[in-house]
């Protein structure tokens, strides 16, 4: 769907500041950064601070705590099964670590732990690679760069993006460990974008103070992903269960985590697989449409492994933010919600108005960014309207061809290209339509260095778990963030399960007492948790499907 | 803020405020009739085969992964009213045309050789070895017709062939592994497993390496950095505060010689 005569016009506006604007970046002027106080005062335009989209969590380990209406109602629902007809003596199959999730963090956790000698089944909800580490568009950071960069100024810029409300022992291990995970990236064949003599390249993200983002054309996360899946496959010892979500955890009767419960999608069967290590790695949460944003997240980011953790006992922290992309995109709605990658920016691409004018410095962390964005459609009404009664802001890419040459659009953002021009929209010359949209969650199960949670022989590694990123992440910090603790979490759960995992006999207890706590606190709730998928039947539709018993495998 | 904005806040319910939505679609959708599988659904004409499928009451568990281009879950094969021509998409990024009858496949059982990598050589006799279908090959071309992201596929596997590993790992860089190519193939080759293993064997050796890595490893081994850090860990918040705000940014347009005043 190429732009309408009208948004054609509005381009035209952006098109009268462009020479000016292009200079400027020519001269090196950027927009003004804002101070932190300047920050603090634009983030009330962030939906994190909506109190109304939020309320306080009334049973579990985090009780009284205010979290999104979507994480609460999730949070607040009763189990897929009974847990008395689940028959826990008949184990279906055995092995030393189980891992919930087939994305970043699960299958570096699986390559570790298999290196260290341990036998892992990996059960994962769709195929194995289907998660937000796929998806990831801009790269992945790293102080690599030692005569201008440091793991010092990489912790300064990722405390300051979370707010200082980082976990320091976190966040010192991932940037400590974070050459180190390159260079393992370099060695499994992961196609750096280079320099002819192997330097990698870097660029900047929003809030950093060093180019140390490395990347792999548009399409780093991808690249890494695809990469350490074809590795797995090579390993014996790593088995895969796909369509296979787990939907409890299972712990034994010295209250260890002792394996899950997994589900098959196809058959509707439940399985017990008992573990001597588990690790959650079960990813994020953006298809709950927090506070009914569209997302950039996987179809299967339905934050199960919130529930399964929760249920368990493990508190969750810094739940209470999300982190809202600024740019992804309003236009043409068959995309929409599609991330466009902080790095068009990184580039030189400038935020607009309708008026063609910046109202921001491009490279503010995410959550100023957005709300600036927020505040510019919704309270000063200068947003861009699209046809289908949505508002957005323009991302000037043609800018970044002025600036760094003919050719670099299609060389440096090759998926977008085609992306867009599927639509008939070349963003080489025309430039994008944006709005901020639901990313990545930033809180989690809370976890120590060692990727341990509070339930011995648990563990967890990756979006589920918070604290590394405070109260907003940074760019290239997740893609890091799934590397890093997914190898932790490997192998430490190898050493645990050969040392530490005491059998025992296995139990859903806790799940019990879940149900029994929802309706002490008078929750009456046919809700049902984790999600597993999202629904987006048509309402006509949904009034016609009737069926009020489950016979067999007929839903 | 305009009067217009003004009211559509206003009667906005506050789940909403945030999001960007100013207007409830009043405007009529057209209606257009797909067959899924060979049965009719009257669907928005300007949703995907994704979404539009969705629409009429299809919940996925298989062909539906990132919704965004990139995983390769959810691979299209259609064919217009009227017309013999064969097309392919991904339901995730193709739009709904009336008359079209569909299909997904959302899984090919391609041939996936089993290596170990840290042991490969960086030279095509292996990849030969592995994958002896490769000359199988007769360049009907028929995959990089069938490919949804314009992937020189055949180009590729030419290339390979020619022993230019370099190039088959270049040529096949937006590969997502939907497995369309394998499914059309004459030849039965598993094109994108194979690109896969050219890709790793580039960038791992054969493509040269960043030495700077190295030293970084080791700088942080040897423990360069770690008064510092852990000065940062055990620091008051003001403090972090004030060596946050007085950081050394990097300029935007800097070269790559570019180094700030105070290293640490």
């Amino acid at each position: 769907m190429p732009y309408p005569p009208e948004l054609k016009d509005l381009i035209k506006a952006v098109e009268k500041t462009r020479p000016e604007r292009v200079a400027r970046k020519k001269r090196g002027e950027e927009f003004p950064s804002m101070s932190l106080q300047e920050r603090e005062e634009i983030l009330r335009y962030h939906p994190d601070y909506r109190e109304e989209g939020r309320r306080a969590l009334a049973v579990g380990p985090n009780k009284g705590y205010r979290v999104a209406h979507e994480f609460a109602d999730i949070l607040e629902a009763r189990s897929r099964v009974d847990p008395d007809v689940v028959d826990l003596s008949a184990v279906d199959i055995e092995t030393d670590i189980l891992i919930i999730g087939g994305g970043g963090a699960g299958t570096a956790a699986a390559l570790l732990a298999d290196e260290h000698g341990a036998k892992v089944v990996m059960a994962t909800k769709l195929r194995h690679g289907d998660a937000n580490t796929m998806m990831a568009e801009g790269g992945i950071q790293a102080a690599t760069k030692i005569e201008k960069d440091s793991p010092y100024d990489h912790y300064l810029d990722a405390m300051g993006g979370g707010h200082f409300k980082c976990s320091p022992e976190l966040v010192y291990t991932l940037v400590t460990q974070a050459p180190d995970v390159i260079q393992w990236l370099e060695n499994l064949g992961v196609m750096f974008s280079k320099f002819p003599d192997g330097r990698l390249q870097s660029i900047h993200g929003g809030g950093t103070s060093r180019k140390r983002m490395h990347y792999c054309g548009d399409i780093t996360g991808t690249e890494i992903m695809r990469t350490i899946r074809d590795e797995a496959r090579n390993r014996e010892n790593i088995m895969v269960i796909e369509y296979a979500p787990a939907v409890e955890l299972i712990l034994n009767e010295h209250g260890h985590c002792a394996g899950a419960l997994l589900y098959n999608l196809e058959t509707e069967e439940y399985f017990i697989v008992k573990a001597r290590a588990t690790i959650l790695a079960a990813g994020g949460c953006g298809r709950l449409h927090v506070q009914g944003f569209m997302t950039t997240n996987h179809y299967g980011a339905t934050a199960d492994g919130l529930v399964l953790g929760y249920r368990a006992g493990v508190e969750v922290c810094l739940l209470h933010t999300v982190q809202y992309h600024p740019t992804g995109v309003v236009f043409p709605e068959q995309a929409e919600g599609i991330l466009i990658t902080e790095k068009f920016r990184g580039a030189g691409a400038n935020v607009l108005n309708i008026e063609g004018n910046q109202f921001i410095n491009e490279r503010e962390p995410r959550d100023v960014e957005s709300a600036a964005c927020i505040r510019e459609c919704l309270v000063r009404g200068l947003g861009v309207p699209t046809p289908t009664g949505r508002l957005g802001v323009w991302l000037d890419s043609p800018m970044i061809d002025i600036l760094s040459g003919e050719g670099t659009v299609t060389r440096e953002f090759p998926g977008k290209f085609i992306l867009f021009k599927r639509y008939g929209i070349d963003i080489s010359r025309e430039p994008m339509l944006v709005y901020p949209t639901l990313h990545y969650q930033n809180g989690g199960l809370k976890i120590n260095s060692a990727c341990e949670t509070s339930v011995p022989g648990l563990f967890a590694c990756g979006e589920v778990t918070g604290g590394i990123h405070g109260e907003n992440r940074l760019m290239g910090n997740s893609l890091l963030d799934v590397m890093v603790f997914g190898r932790i979490a490997g192998e430490n759960a190898a050493a645990y399960a050969k040392e530490s995992a005491r059998d025992g006999r296995l139990t859903l207890d806790h799940v019990t007492a879940y149900h029994e706590e929802l309706d002490s606190a008078g929750i009456k709730t046919g809700r049902v948790a984790p999600v597993l998928l999202p629904d987006y039947t048509d309402p006509q539709v949904r009034k016609r499907q009737l069926t009020s018993h489950y016979i067999g495998t007929l839903r | 803020m305009s009067r217009k904005r003004e009211e559509t806040l206003k009667n906005s319910k506050p789940s909403e405020t945030m999001s960007n939505e100013i207007k409830a679609r009043s405007v009529p959708v057209k209606m257009i009739p797909i067959f899924v599988m060979g049965r009719r659904y009257e669907v928005p004409e300007t949703l995907t085969i994704m979404k539009a499928m969705e629409y009429a009451g299809f919940q996925f568990i298989r062909g539906c992964g990132c919704r965004g281009g990139i995983c390769g879950a959810c691979p299209t094969v259609y064919r217009k009213a009227g017309d013999y021509k064969l097309y392919t998409g991904l339901a995730c990024q193709t739009v709904v045309e009336p008359n079209m009858y569909l299909t997904q496949i959302p899984f090919y059982p391609a041939n996936r050789s089993v290596y170990n990598f840290a042991n490969l050589e960086p030279d095509h006799e292996e990849i030969f070895k592995l994958y002896p279908e490769l000359f199988r090959c007769v360049a009907c071309n028929a995959c990089t017709k069938v490919c949804p992201m314009d992937v020189e596929v055949m180009d590729m596997v030419s290339a390979l062939k020619q022993g230019n590993i370099t190039r088959a790992a270049d040529l096949s860089f937006s590969c997502i592994q939907c497995g369309l190519c394998a499914s059309r193939c004459m030849g039965e080759l598993p094109q994108y497993h194979i690109a896969q293993l050219a890709r790793r064997v580039y960038g791992s050796k054969i493509a040269p390496r960043a030495g700077h890595l190295n030293e970084a490893v080791e700088a942080i081994k040897e423990g360069k950095y770690e008064e510092y850090l852990r000065n940062l860990v055990n620091i008051g918040d003001e403090e972090l505060r004030k060596l946050y705000q007085e950081r050394e940014m990097e300029p935007e347009m800097a070269g790559e010689d570019w180094v700030p005043a105070k290293a640490k």
